[in-house]
């Protein structure tokens, strides 16, 4: 048997309410290897941040389980580092601060403290804030924090990297400028990134495969679409590019032919 | 004076009038001078036209301790409560230096004689009796403080803590210092037992009753603080596997300090009016003594004096709540936050 980096096996999960117990996911199966960038796309409420709490850790599936490098995830952990979709920095930190939170709380004996300022500072590179190191969240834009957000996470030196739509209240040209950046890292460190996201064409931008997900109740994956597009990617040149153009359509006839939401 | 500096700016903002025909004669150029009169001029102006209210008002009112004092009066009163003291201060020494000379010639007479320096006894003065009350609310205040955040603390991290301690806070937070005041007493009069003791009972008995009044504003702020703690940071907190110390220490008291200093900016002030309340009933040192005794008294100039402990009274909250406000700006993170 070939052994994946992230399995997902019959995973499902029930949410008690007064009603009984609601099944919201159901007999969701997924089989991620290493280096692999995977979006979760569907309309709202299909329980795609569902999935993503139950790999970090934040639910318990009801059956089934995750597996992360064979063994089972039971609660959150760094190697499952999270970004936020509303960034989530501790506002009364600097981007350093908080960066240095995580990185002391798990390199805590590993690492020297002029190691872990270089480790800090390395990570403030990466997504370009070394300038706002002293600055505090409220002193920059949505999209700084952000890249904070993604450094904090990326610090963590996550197996998985989860993105819980990391871009969804940015503006679309900061948006753009951080999914290069994402690309950029993701092409230097090759990390393991599951994201959610409701733009298809980030989606299909950024992703090796795209999860489409049923609608809920006891949603599930409906099809996986596979991205055979060469990286480094640029969005001016696929814009004109039929391939992409067709997984572009491939998602939204997913979306808005075979599971087309009720408009509530 | 201020008249002029109105009239100069209204002829300047003529112009300006045109462009904005309907508050024209409200909203003026942002002047120096304008921000002066509005930030200083007006409470000024307002002051002023209480003082002559007061005055008219007090003058029309006979009682039995004569006429109601007016500004004049508790001014000439204030200056007499300080000299009073300063009076006092210096017959204290003089009681002292007699003391030493006495004991001096004792000892020059008879090298191997006991001496003793007696304690003044004097009447404490408005001056101390302010010294005492601010002592002792801070001292309760204190006290109140160290267990109402923790307390809080717990009360906000788990529901059930917050459904056991609910019932209680509220039974507890609308009773009045005057119902606590008799079982603190005789409480702390069967506990407190010492040969030697480091406080005198009724300041335990007042500091304890102010604790007893204030630790509910904080209790419940704290809660209300940590509990509405944003999920995304506590998620922070679980992805970071915080320790239980750490994550206190670095999420909820850091998020939840605005709320926390909200609270005991609130249990000060009422700490303050509580004391006041408590030291007239129980007759403990204190502010709230000086007016029952000046109420006893009865002199014609009693009324003056209590209104003079009634401005201090006033002033020292303002005070204490200026300088939590101040400490409340210090630590407050969210510097978009409007805190007055």
């Amino acid at each position: 048997m070939l052994h994946h980096h992230l399995t997902l096996t019959q995973v499902s999960i029930d949410f008690p309410t007064d009603n009984g117990p609601f099944r919201a996911l159901d007999n969701v199966n997924l089989y991620i290897d290493k280096g692999e960038f995977i979006s979760l796309i569907g309309h709202s409420g299909c329980g795609k941040s569902t999935v993503l709490n139950i790999v970090a850790g934040m639910h318990q599936a009801t059956t089934g389980g995750v597996l992360l490098e064979e063994k089972e995830v039971n609660e959150p952990g760094p190697e499952r580092a999270v970004v936020f979709q509303n960034h989530s920095l501790l506002p009364w930190l600097t981007s350093y601060q908080n960066i240095e939170l995580a990185v002391n709380t798990v390199f805590k004996n590993k690492k020297s403290k002029a190691e872990i300022h270089d480790w800090i500072m390395h990570n403030l590179e990466l997504v370009h804030m070394t300038h706002a190191k002293d600055k505090l969240p409220s002193e920059i834009s949505g999209g700084m924090k952000q890249r904070v957000g993604i450094a904090r996470a990326l610090s963590m030196e996550p197996k998985v990297l989860l993105m819980d739509e990391p871009f969804g209240a940015l503006d679309a040209l900061t948006r753009a400028h951080l999914q290069d950046s994402v690309m950029e890292i993701h092409a230097d460190l090759g990390n393991t990134v599951i994201m959610i996201t409701h733009d298809v064409d980030e989606a299909v931008l950024l992703s090796d495969r795209i999860v489409m997900m049923t609608n809920g109740p006891a949603a599930t994956i409906g099809e996986i679409l596979e991205i055979d597009l060469e990286r480094p990617r640029n969005r001016l040149a696929l814009a004109d590019d039929e391939k992409y153009n067709h997984y572009r359509a491939e998602v939204l006839k997913f979306l808005h032919e075979k599971h087309t939401k009720i408009a509530a | 004076m201020l008249f002029k500096a109105f009239t100069k700016t209204s002829l300047l903002t003529n112009d300006g009038a045109r462009k904005m025909p309907i508050f024209s004669s409200i909203s003026l150029p942002n002047s120096l001078g304008n921000k002066l009169i509005k930030q200083l001029g007006v409470p000024v102006l307002a002051f002023i036209f209480f003082l002559a209210i007061w005055h008219v008002a007090a003058s029309q009112i006979q009682t039995s301790l004569g006429q109601v004092p007016g500004p004049a009066q508790v001014w000439t009163q204030t200056v007499q409560l300080i000299s009073e003291h300063n009076r006092e201060r210096v017959k204290e020494e003089k009681f002292y230096e007699r003391q030493e000379k006495r004991n001096a010639l004792k000892l020059e007479k008879n090298p191997d004689a006991t001496v003793k320096i007696r304690p003044y006894t004097g009447k404490p003065t408005f001056i101390d009796q302010i010294g005492t009350s601010l002592f002792t609310v801070l001292t309760g205040f204190f006290i109140a403080s160290i267990i109402a955040i923790p307390v809080g603390i717990v009360g906000g991290l788990s529901t059930t803590m917050h459904r056991a301690m609910n019932p209680l806070i509220q039974i507890f937070k609308p009773v009045s210092p005057l119902a606590w005041l008799p079982i603190v007493t005789i409480i702390v009069s069967a506990v407190y037992v010492s040969n030697d003791p480091m406080f005198s009972k009724s300041f335990i008995t007042s500091a304890v009753t102010v604790t007893l009044c204030c630790i509910w504003p904080t209790i419940i702020n704290t809660t209300l603080g940590v509990s509405t703690i944003d999920k995304d940071l506590l998620n922070v907190s679980r992805v970071l596997r915080l320790s239980w110390t750490t994550n206190i220490y670095k999420i909820v008291l850091p998020s939840s300090v605005p709320m926390i200093f909200a609270g005991l900016r609130l249990s000060l002030g009422i700490g303050w009016m509580v004391l006041i309340a408590a030291e007239m009933l129980a007759q403990n040192p204190g502010l709230g003594k000086f007016v029952w005794d000046e109420f006893q008294n009865g002199s014609s100039n009693s009324l003056a004096r209590i209104m003079v402990a009634v401005f201090v009274i006033g002033l020292i909250g303002f005070l204490l709540d200026q300088i939590m406000l101040f400490l409340q700006r210090k630590v407050s993170w969210d510097r978009t936050a409007i805190i007055r």
